[in-house]
């Protein structure tokens, strides 16, 4: 089932010159191929790229992931609802349509890389890394103890299918970039997602790694952004402005799709038609314009309050209903 | 033992340092001409990447320091730009991907500035990224104190998984660089700049022993890095003008460290001086005094270290002057340890 993967395209012209002053001069930004690292064969259980998945399932699973989420965080006492809630839609599109996997093996080295750089929304998360079978279900019961391997921000020395741990804001950028050029010396074709919040982007860190992924043409990276508006203390850019958004990633030498996070059909079709990993001459950001909190009227309505809280069990029934109902509703 | 002291057996001549009041180069031709001397963990790493083809190479603007790397590997060679903490957390990514990746860097930039980096990305998800820092201490001294690694050790030694040497020499340089090779563990090598010789090849290294380069009764000496020299040397002027046996021991391991090693020494010596070209807080001396404060001994303390307080700023050899990191600085705090 595997894919043939392409050779680069390498140039000698591209390589090291030595400048008559006798040191290296010349900068590289091409990167070589040199070795194939842990070869691993798929197995019978690997999600190929593209998945048949219809859109209302995918909304279903994306109201899945909400209802989910309401539970883990109830057991836990305290949570991050409307982040959650404005990324449901990518992340279900990713997971159950999109990305190259393999539950039984979650180190195969030519799976795709998923790294939620805005660490907070792991409740989204736990659910379906459980549902396609990377750990068992009943290590939700877990969540919130001590001694649970799904924490509140993913650790990967814990969590089978967490391919970076984080919740530091601002790194996992760099550290995909890292893993998308680890992908080129390998001459592999998978691609690395990295799901970044807005208000991640204030992080200077961010800027580095936006730099260093189009320096060396990491055709094999996307960056999400999940822009929901809204940081931890208040709306993103009147704490710091970040737009406009579209025209600094392209000024730094990204491809980008600016779309509406929340359309299934347009996140498909926009992962669909990514440039080919491995020739891709460009880092990719797709800007996910999303609504924090999207999903259940009292959190859009004050996403702000909801960015990290606890609902009472009357507010917990009301909003479980208002969801459940959807999903009722879905063809 | 194996180590081969490069101080001769005999009393006299007292050996004398050469050190001249010269700061290192790491941006020019200088730095290849003189590498073998002034560069042994770029050529370290070389061979290692002869050895293993998972070794890369990163810098943050300090490609110079691997112009031989660069020569030989040019397709594991990856520059990152004054972007220290990029380059760090960049490196987990590829070593989550099976590489082993060996970061050049500045250490005041490398450690103080990517502290959370290295904590979060590579620290606590084990992964065998190694910090590389040249120019550590007052090395950079003439360029003023933002350009001073002297807390670098403090930090370094409260991540738990990582692995803390720092070499005494050249070939000291070689020897650790090879024994982190086969570590599956991070590693923060901290790089003397060009100190006086103490082995005359790469010692046998075992991981988290202090070798014991001198034997004595009267006061023990550990030292890492450039002390490591000036400890050996201070201990052969006291055996020798003042008839004092100092025991040196070559505190390489930061983390693990020797702690077998040190409480034997200090039972048997009751008095230790240790020495090093950082601060006062949380570096070599702290390390010591917390040890044998835990096993509960009777024994006087000293330390050859910065002081927990604004630097000046000067060429290194000068600055080592000023704060006693010398051979006579090392010899009279030992004679006023003794004289407590």
């Amino acid at each position: 089932m595997r894919q043939l993967i392409a050779v680069l395209c390498l140039s000698p012209a591209a390589g090291p010159g030595q400048s008559a002053a006798g040191h290296i001069a010349r900068a590289r930004t091409r990167i070589y191929a040199v070795a194939v690292v842990n070869d691993g064969a798929a197995s019978d259980t690997a999600l190929e790229r593209g998945r048949e998945a219809g859109d209302a399932e995918l909304a279903r699973r994306a109201d899945w992931i909400r209802l989910k989420t309401v539970e883990l965080i109830a057991q836990a006492g305290l949570g991050h609802y409307s982040s959650t809630f404005s990324c449901a839609e990518i992340i279900a599109t990713l997971y159950y349509s999109v990305l190259r996997l393999d539950p039984a093996f979650p180190g195969w080295p030519d799976r795709d890389r998923f790294l939620l750089g805005k660490g907070h929304v792991a409740t989204g998360l736990w659910p379906v890394l459980a549902d396609l079978g990377y750990y068992p279900s009943d290590w939700l019961r877990q969540f919130g103890t001590v001694g649970s391997p799904l924490n509140d921000h993913p650790n990967m020395r814990l969590a089978p299918g967490i391919d970076f741990s984080s919740g530091s804001l601002g790194h996992n950028l760099s550290v995909g970039a890292g893993m998308a050029y680890a992908g080129r010396l390998a001459r592999r074709d998978y691609r690395v997602f990295v799901l970044t919040g807005d208000g991640e982007l204030q992080e200077g860190q961010v800027w580095e790694a936006a730099m260093a992924a189009s320096h060396y043409k990491l055709g094999n990276l996307v960056a999400i952004i999940d822009a929901n508006g809204f940081s931890g203390s208040g709306p993103t850019s009147e704490a710091m402005n970040i737009e406009p958004l579209a025209a600094r990633f392209e000024a730094f030498g990204w491809l980008v799709r600016e779309v509406d996070g929340h359309d299934i059909p347009v996140l498909r079709a926009t992962f669909d038609s990514l440039p080919d990993p491995v020739t891709g001459p460009q880092p990719v950001a797709v800007i996910a314009r999303t609504q924090k909190g999207h999903g259940v009227e009292m959190f859009e309505k004050q996403p702000q309050a909801w960015h990290l809280g606890l609902l009472t069990d009357e507010q917990r029934t009301d909003v479980e209903a208002e969801i459940g109902a959807r999903m009722e509703l879905l063809p | 033992m194996t180590e081969v002291p490069a101080v001769p057996a005999t009393p006299d001549p007292a050996p004398t340092l050469t050190r001249t009041p010269k700061m290192v180069d790491v941006f020019s031709d200088i730095e290849r001409e003189t590498a073998l001397k002034a560069n042994p963990a770029g050529y370290a790493v070389t061979e290692l990447a002869a050895q293993d083809p998972r070794v890369l190479t990163l810098t943050a603007d300090l490609s110079n320091t691997l112009a031989e790397f660069r020569e030989k590997f040019p397709e594991r060679y990856i520059e990152l730009g004054i972007a220290e903490t990029n380059s760090v957390s960049f490196a987990a990514g590829l070593a989550a991907c099976g590489f082993v990746p060996y970061i050049f860097s500045m250490a005041p930039f490398g450690v103080l500035k990517t502290a959370e980096q290295l904590r979060t990305d590579v620290d606590y998800n084990h992964l065998p990224v190694r910090l590389v820092g040249r120019l550590s201490g007052l090395a950079m001294g003439y360029f003023g104190t933002s350009h001073y690694a002297v807390e670098d050790i403090a930090i370094a030694r409260t991540l738990n998984n990582t692995v803390v040497v720092a070499p005494a020499d050249a070939a000291s340089t070689t020897a650790l660089m090879q024994l982190v090779a086969t570590l599956d563990a991070p590693a923060y090598i901290r790089i003397a700049e060009a100190p006086e010789p103490v082995y005359s090849q790469p010692p046998a290294y075992e991981l988290g022993k202090w070798p014991r380069l001198a034997e004595g009764g009267h006061v023990t000496i550990a030292a890492h890095g450039m002390g490591v020299g000036l400890a050996l040397r201070a201990a052969h002027d006291l055996r020798a003008r003042d008839g004092i046996a100092a025991e040196v021991l070559d505190a390489a391991f930061l983390k693990p460290f020797d702690e077998e090693g040190l409480i034997a020494s200090a039972t048997k010596t009751g008095k230790v001086l240790t020495v090093e070209d950082h601060s006062v807080v949380g570096g070599l001396g702290a390390l010591v005094a917390q040890t044998v404060a835990r096993h509960g001994l009777a024994v006087k303390l000293a330390q050859v270290a910065l002081p927990a307080a604004d630097l000046e700023v000067g060429v290194p050899a000068e600055l080592y002057e000023y704060y006693g990191l010398t051979v006579a600085g090392v010899a009279a705090a030992v004679r006023e340890l003794l004289m407590r």
